[in-house]
């Protein structure tokens, strides 16, 4: 017993103070794209021919769907005048699959969900966590949620091991075939009203491997989705933030820059 | 042909050079092979360029941990042919596979089920079910829908059954109580023991094998670090490794360095997860707790230096994507390490002390030496059953040939249970940190890549030209779970005719099985979490 406290002290308190203080990100991370229009040579396609899912497009003005993003950041270095880079802004998530396609502004960032839904789930929201052909990547940075470093508890936010325990699903995973059954199967379980929440650019748009007809190209074909959290694997604060964001803990959008 | 092909790790050799034999010399010599000491590394099939081509290429590949060689052998399989698994265990499943994926019958297999109820590789050779046509998805293009593929919905086969008074069925999954990917697990039991878990997976199959046909494309790296998302650093590494020697590209030593540093990284990381795992499903909450923290820190050293918690963007064929590149981030890397070394310390050796934890641990899911050898178990749970057996030691590469891993202690001491397989985790966390840190003081200078034009240029050059014809190469890394096998045949233009993946977990999954045996169906969350296997890894 002795040698337990021992270790408890050794160990120290480590929850994080975010949300109330600033978070800790590393700084090589590649989160939320910045654009700088006036030194983008407009049209030279570099990037565009760079990116290994087309995530790029350009209409008169460079668009990216950070949906199917891998942060891989081959387009920034590939972009010969350095007019797009990756900044380490891990916010990301977005209500609607259209605003995870960004320019220069980069996403629109969720909004909570609305007074009813807030009163149901605002202050118990539990989620029961459904992998359809996730690499494990995204559902390490969802399982160290639960860890006391994020200690998703304090929000009363719950993964749970039941759907019928659950007021919604987090699915990751571009929903393979062979899941595509057992995904529905799932959702039919969870009591209405129900949320779900994509997390990861496999169970956004297919990631990698979208297009492949052993799997769905991401949950959006399938289910209503709330909450888009782009990211290959996301940063555990993008999807902790979204999931804020949702039940209105976090203060709306303030323009950045 | 004649004489024997042998590879060393991270070789290639042309096909010609590959012994083809009529299929009883094959069958032959791979079982001497296994009765040797050998091991079955990869066993695959090519698919077929055109439909009408003949009969079934089938490539051996056969690891000797004594001698650090790998044996290249050939042979060619009609629809019909003798199955090696009746003589030969450690052949069960690459059988299946060959069945599931090109339609050939294992004629006397023992339990011929489909592996992953996915659509056929490739057909079109004689008297083989057609399949998807190769080679164009990993170019972005939608392919089209495999209409009308011939399976059924995954995990609807026969299952092993046992029948008597008393005796009942527990199916679980694939959906599972935690944040964890999908399988199936049926379980044969009377009142509470287990006689037999029969494990049923698939659910995971994303066809990445079959996207690998034709390439490598733009979206190949990138699919391999998603092989299994938990082991980047290992399968990317991997990867690499063929790149390379079939473009005869050499890595600078800084590079290969900053490989091994993501790989033990993320053996540290896995490593402590699952104490922390194990300690949890014994309901001893202070090591879970701690764990699944120091999880996360290890995981932050990897962002540290590529950006990434799970080492995404750190391999690169020709190098790697990021440099340790100021003083001020090789300190933070040290400190994090021997910060890692004492909260490991603290944590795990609460488990040695805790008689509730030692008694859940000791004697837990067993499994036998000659269990071990005869499926050819890799990794942690391989070296729990006394075997001297990791790539690091055995097959050396990369920054391995020039600095080893500390050994592990006396296999008499490595009793096959639920323990034996916590104290070799907790005892490589040990040996990583050592070697880290021992690396890191005299880390090799110059640059982290040996292509012009900087690391920026790897994907264009990976890519953009075709590899050279009619070559095989075979790479090997120690991932955290153990040996992953990764094998490209190229064509005559130069692309993958057949680049074949062997995760760790496609030993080791029937070594889970072996471990539930004669156990309490109480005690499957502990041994389950004592292997910690990948579905997707699997699954591919």
């Amino acid at each position: 017993m002795f040698d337990i406290l021992k270790a408890r002290h050794h160990q120290g308190f480590r929850t994080i103070g975010w949300p109330d203080s600033p978070a800790v990100v590393p700084d090589r991370l590649r989160g939320r794209p910045v654009l700088d229009e006036a030194a983008c040579r407009m049209g030279c396609r570099a990037c565009l021919d760079a990116c290994p899912v087309e995530a790029l497009t350009w209409e008169g003005a460079l668009r990216m769907d950070l949906g199917r993003c891998l942060f891989c950041g081959r387009c920034a270095e590939a972009c010969p005048t350095g007019a797009l880079r990756f900044g380490n802004d891990f916010r990301l998530a977005t209500r609607r699959r259209e605003d995870l396609v960004a320019g220069r502004d980069g996403p629109r960032l969720a909004a909570a969900l609305d007074a009813e839904m807030l009163r149901v789930f605002g202050r118990s929201l539990q989620f029961r966590q459904v992998s359809a052909g996730g690499c494990n990547g995204c559902e390490v940075d969802i399982n160290v949620l639960t860890t006391v470093v994020f200690d998703l508890g304090r929000f009363g936010l719950k993964i749970v091991a039941s759907p019928r325990h659950a007021d919604g699903l987090i699915v990751t995973g571009p929903v393979t075939e062979n899941m595509r059954l057992a995904v529905g199967k799932t959702f039919e379980g969870v009591p209405p009203p129900r949320l779900v929440v994509a997390v990861g650019a496999c169970a956004i748009s297919g990631g990698p491997f979208r297009g492949h007809p052993e799997q769905h190209d991401g949950v959006g074909g399938l289910l209503p989705v709330d909450l888009y959290v782009p990211g290959c694997p996301p940063h555990p604060l993008t999807i902790l933030d979204g999931l804020l964001r949702l039940i209105g803990r976090l203060p709306p959008e303030t323009p950045s820059r | 042909m004649s004489g024997t092909c042998l590879l060393r790790n991270g070789r290639a050799t042309t096909l010609g050079r590959v012994p083809r034999l009529a299929f009883d010399g094959f069958r032959a010599r791979v079982l001497e092979a296994v009765g040797e000491g050998k091991r079955i590394a990869a066993l695959f099939g090519l698919p077929a360029v055109a439909p009408g081509a003949g009969p079934l290429p089938v490539f051996a590949v056969l690891a000797d941990d004594a001698r650090g060689d790998l044996e290249v052998l050939s042979t060619e399989v009609g629809p019909r042919f003798q199955a090696l698994t009746p003589d030969c265990p450690q052949a069960h499943l690459f059988e299946r596979e060959l069945a599931e994926q090109f339609g050939v019958v294992p004629e006397g297999h023992p339990w011929p089920r489909p592996v992953r109820f996915q659509p056929p590789l490739g057909g079109g050779r004689d008297g083989l079910p057609e399949a998807a046509s190769r080679g164009t998805a990993g170019a972005g293009q939608s392919d089209p829908p495999l209409a009308g593929s011939p399976r059924g919905l995954p995990g609807v086969a026969d299952f092993f059954r046992l029948e008597g008074e008393g005796v009942h069925e527990v199916a679980v999954g694939p959906v599972h109580a935690g944040v964890i990917e999908p399988g199936h697990f049926r379980f044969q039991c009377h009142g509470e023991d287990v006689f037999h878990l029969e494990i049923s997976l698939g659910y995971q199959h994303r066809g990445i094998e079959r996207a690998l046909l034709g390439g490598p494309h733009p979206r190949t790296l990138f699919q391999v670090e998603a092989i299994a998302g938990d082991t980047t650093v290992g399968h990317t590494t991997a990867y690499a490794q063929i790149i390379e020697t079939l473009r005869g590209w050499t890595v600078p030593p800084r590079a290969e360095a900053l490989r091994a540093v993501g790989l033990e990284l993320e053996r540290l990381a896995n490593h402590t997860g699952d104490l922390g795992a194990l300690a949890g499903d014994v309901g001893f909450l202070p090591t879970s707790a701690f764990c699944g923290r120091i999880r996360g820190d290890f995981l932050n050293l990897s962002a540290l230096l590529c950006g990434s918690r799970l080492g995404r963007g750190l391999v690169r064929p020709g190098g790697v994507g990021y440099d340790l590149d100021t003083e001020e981030r090789l300190q933070k890397l040290i400190t994090g390490l021997e910060r890692g070394r004492a909260d490991t310390r603290s944590a795990i050796q609460l488990l040695w002390e805790t008689p509730g934890v030692m008694a859940r641990f000791e004697r837990t899911g067993t499994v036998s030496r000659e269990a071990c050898r005869a499926l050819g178990l890799v990794g942690p749970a391989a070296r729990a059953c006394g075997a001297e057996r990791d790539v690091r030691w055995n097959f050396p590469a990369g920054q391995y040939a020039r600095s080893g891993v500390p050994p592990l202690p006396d296999p008499e001491l490595r009793g096959g249970d639920v323990l034996a397989r916590a104290v070799v985790r907790a005892t490589e966390i040990e040996n990583s940190l050592r070697f880290l840190l021992d690396l890191l003081a005299r880390l090799p200078g110059g640059g982290v890549t040996g292509l012009a034009g900087g690391s920026g240029a790897a994907v264009g050059l990976e890519t953009g030209t075709p590899l050279p014809p009619d070559m095989l190469a075979v790479s090997l890394v120690e991932g955290w779970r153990g040996e992953i096998c990764h094998v490209a045949v190229t064509d005559a233009r130069g692309t993958f005719a057949r680049y074949k993946v062997v995760d760790p977990s496609f030993h080791n999954w029937i070594g889970l099985g072996m471990a539930l045996r004669n156990q309490q169906i109480s005690d499957f969350p502990l041994c389950n979490k004592s292997f910690n296997l990948s579905y997707c890894g699997f699954d591919l």
